[in-house]
């Protein structure tokens, strides 16, 4: 079977994108923001017959045509706009795809029938498009780059064979080139696709890159080029409505529970678990109300998340009722089948519930867990990671004894040198020094500036006092003075 | 005597306790050295003395603690009652700085009480959990020999009666020795106010 193609362009997606939420009578534009200068990025028909173009300065712009309503542009939008276009296609062929920034690439072959043949076809776009407040030009061909071309510079149907024939009066540019190429074709005389394909390839090889000849083979059919339909992401949300509103925690808390196992269910054909869950509620007087879920490991199983939600639900304000709740899972990794364990735990889950549970209340962030990190230097020698993400498995060392308690240090009133003080103050109170047990030099890391080590060596000494109290004290010889850095106990 | 104290120590599962004075920290690690799982620290995230892990190496793998930072007390005592009652950890830890109420403390109880594990709260001298089972002072004892020696005072007991022990940590066989207290107490001067 022939293969058949169908570009569809759309000449103003950004403006048509943001008019279609928020209409405006008469000249628009669209403006994006280069360095400290706005430029017209994209603009309405009304602007464009008021003599305004793409890429000219706002200020400009706005001097020619006063009432020139503008926004700004948001190219992330206009992709997931056009994404969403490539997914609407894919009720006329499964092989849809996004071709560029401003169009679409559809495989029709052997799907045209259903519409009623490729005219009827090329009708039905044009019309869902039109209603859809979208000016759209398509045209359709044997090769992505014909139909692309058509689409841009002649829109159209290309009986099947007869591509060279459609495209021979198209100007050069119809080849997807670049301007500097194209303008370099028609400085030789090369304005039209037949006066190309009338010259010998070598010839054109000579004097141009072989991306020239790539794109020209291309659209002639004579080089294969693929459509490549839109990969679709798994999508993991689910929703529910209510014939009436809801309030009860009972009941949003039945609801979630079936919306769990759908979403549960999902996520284990796919053998994949969800890190952040978000329980989104739409109320009766339209507001809507997010709870998101961190869980400290990947999960998928309904009921442990459920139990989960509990307090987090709870504290939904139902206000005059739940309309309607969405649940969708945020992060999702790979998480394979596992062994379940005794009482239908796998081992460990208990505590990673616990801190998901903690996490809920005080911000998973706030809870970690300590790894040891090759430093002399006391106060570096574990870091903090967060406990989500597990127990790290390496070797603690203790190679000089160490407080319990470390604080940032203390100064102390004592003028000794060397020898820790024999009386000395600290925290308002009076000690008597009756053993101690030093000096144990440390130099402070002189790769890392850090503003604590900037009085230098430190001599430390543990500090026995006759009051009971165990100090982890030092003394600064390059900047003298004691300070007190821990309690032993 | 010795019998006693191995009667008390490792404090009764299932309860919550509290610890003051300056070897509180010290009872703490001890204690969580002694019980074995997880240890959850929780501690308000503003207190300037922190936990050092690679001292708690002579005690327990610092692999086995969680440390939680909270806003506030309610906060702190909010997530001791979660982890109690969730009976994933040992031994839960928390600071606190102002003394815990009665019904709180009764809260905290019954929580431990069904994930039968055992909550230690670390008080400033003269504060405390009034719900709590056992209440104990920790001071380092000095003495010229032993620079770990401890004493260990039970101050408040609903099970028995007060007591106080000499004590230091057996670091090779990881478990509380409990010192001959006559023979020790002759030499250290009293421990100071």
């Amino acid at each position: 079977m022939k293969r058949r193609v169908v570009s569809i362009w759309f000449q103003r997606l950004p403006s048509e994108r943001v008019l279609r939420a928020r209409p405006v009578d008469g000249p628009f534009a669209v403006t994006l923001n280069e360095g400290n200068h706005d430029r017209l990025y994209d603009l309405n028909r009304e602007a464009e017959g008021q003599g305004l173009e793409r890429g000219m300065g706002l200020a400009d712009a706005r001097a020619y045509v006063p009432d020139l309503v503008t926004r700004p542009a948001d190219i992330d939008a206009d992709r997931r706009f056009l994404t969403m276009l490539a997914r609407w296609a894919t009720r006329y062929t499964p092989h849809a795809g996004l071709d560029g920034e401003d169009g679409l690439v559809l495989d029709i072959t052997g799907a045209s029938h259903l519409f009623g043949g490729e005219a009827a076809m090329l009708e039905d776009m044009k019309e869902r498009l039109a209603r859809a407040r979208l000016s759209a030009k398509i045209g359709i061909a044997d090769t992505r780059g014909a139909a692309w071309a058509l689409a841009h510079f002649a829109p159209g149907i290309a009986p099947p064979g007869k591509t060279s024939a459609a495209l021979g009066p198209l100007s050069v540019s119809a080849l997807r080139i670049d301007d500097k190429t194209a303008t370099a074709l028609k400085r030789l005389g090369l304005n039209t696709i037949a006066d190309m394909t009338a010259l010998p390839r070598a010839t054109l090889a000579r004097r141009f890159d072989m991306a020239l000849i790539e794109r020209l083979e291309q659209a002639l059919g004579t080089r294969g080029e693929a459509v490549s339909p839109l990969s679709e992401p798994p999508h993991y949300g689910v929703r529910m409505s209510f014939p009436e509103p809801i309030g009860l925690v009972d009941d949003v808390m039945a609801a979630l529970s079936r919306l769990l196992d759908t979403l549960c269910l999902r996520l284990k054909n796919r053998e994949a678990g969800a890190r952040a869950i978000m329980l989104s509620v739409e109320r009766v007087d339209q507001t809507r109300q997010n709870v998101t879920l961190r869980l400290a490991r990947p999960m998928r199983e309904a009921p442990r998340i459920l139990r989960l939600f509990e307090r987090p639900v709870g504290e939904i304000d139902a206000g005059f009722g739940i309309e309607r709740i969405r649940l969708e899972a945020l992060d999702v990794e790979v998480l394979p089948a596992e062994q379940i364990g005794e009482g239908g735990l796998v081992e460990g889950e208990a505590l990673d519930d616990l801190v998901t549970r903690l996490g809920a209340r005080i911000g998973l962030d706030n809870i970690v867990r300590f790894q040891p990190v090759a430093s002399h230097i006391p106060e570096r020698g574990f870091t903090e990671n967060p406990a989500a993400y597990g127990r790290v498995d390496t070797e603690w060392r203790m190679d000089h004894p160490r407080p319990l308690r470390m604080f940032a240090p203390e100064p102390v009133t004592s003028d000794a040198a060397r020898r820790p003080p024999s009386r000395f103050s600290w925290r308002r109170m009076r000690f008597e020094t009756a053993a101690s047990c030093g000096p144990e030099r440390i130099a402070p890391e002189w790769w890392r500036p850090d503003e604590a080590w900037r009085t230098g060596l430190r001599d430390y000494w543990r500090v026995e006092t006759r009051q009971g109290l165990r100090l982890w004290m030092f003394h600064t010889p390059q900047t003298p003075g004691w300070f007190v850095h821990g309690l032993f106990a | 005597m010795q019998d006693a104290f191995s009667t008390i120590f490792p404090l009764q599962r299932g309860r919550v306790h509290d610890a003051s004075g300056p070897g509180a920290p010290f009872f703490a690690a001890a204690l969580a050295g002694m019980t074995g799982g997880t240890v959850l620290w929780i501690k308000p995230a503003w207190f300037a003395e922190e936990i050092n892990p690679v001292a708690f190496s002579a005690f327990f793998d610092p692999r086995d603690i969680i440390l939680a930072r909270t806003a506030d007390q309610t906060e702190t005592l909010a997530a001791a009652e979660e982890g109690l009652r969730s009976g994933a950890v040992g031994l839960v830890v928390m600071e606190v700085d102002k003394p815990v109420e009665l019904t709180p403390g009764r809260r905290l109880q019954l929580a431990a009480e069904s994930g039968r594990s055992i909550g230690l709260s670390l008080h400033p001298e003269g504060a405390g959990n009034q719900a709590a089972t056992t209440r104990w002072l920790c001071k380092p004892l000095f003495s010229a020999s032993d620079s770990t020696l401890q004493e260990w005072s039970i101050i408040k007991n609903k099970a028995g009666t007060n007591n106080s022990w000499a004590v230091r940590w057996d670091e090779t066989a990881r478990r509380i020795h409990m010192v001959s207290e006559t023979a020790e107490r002759a030499g250290s001067k009293g421990p100071p106010g």
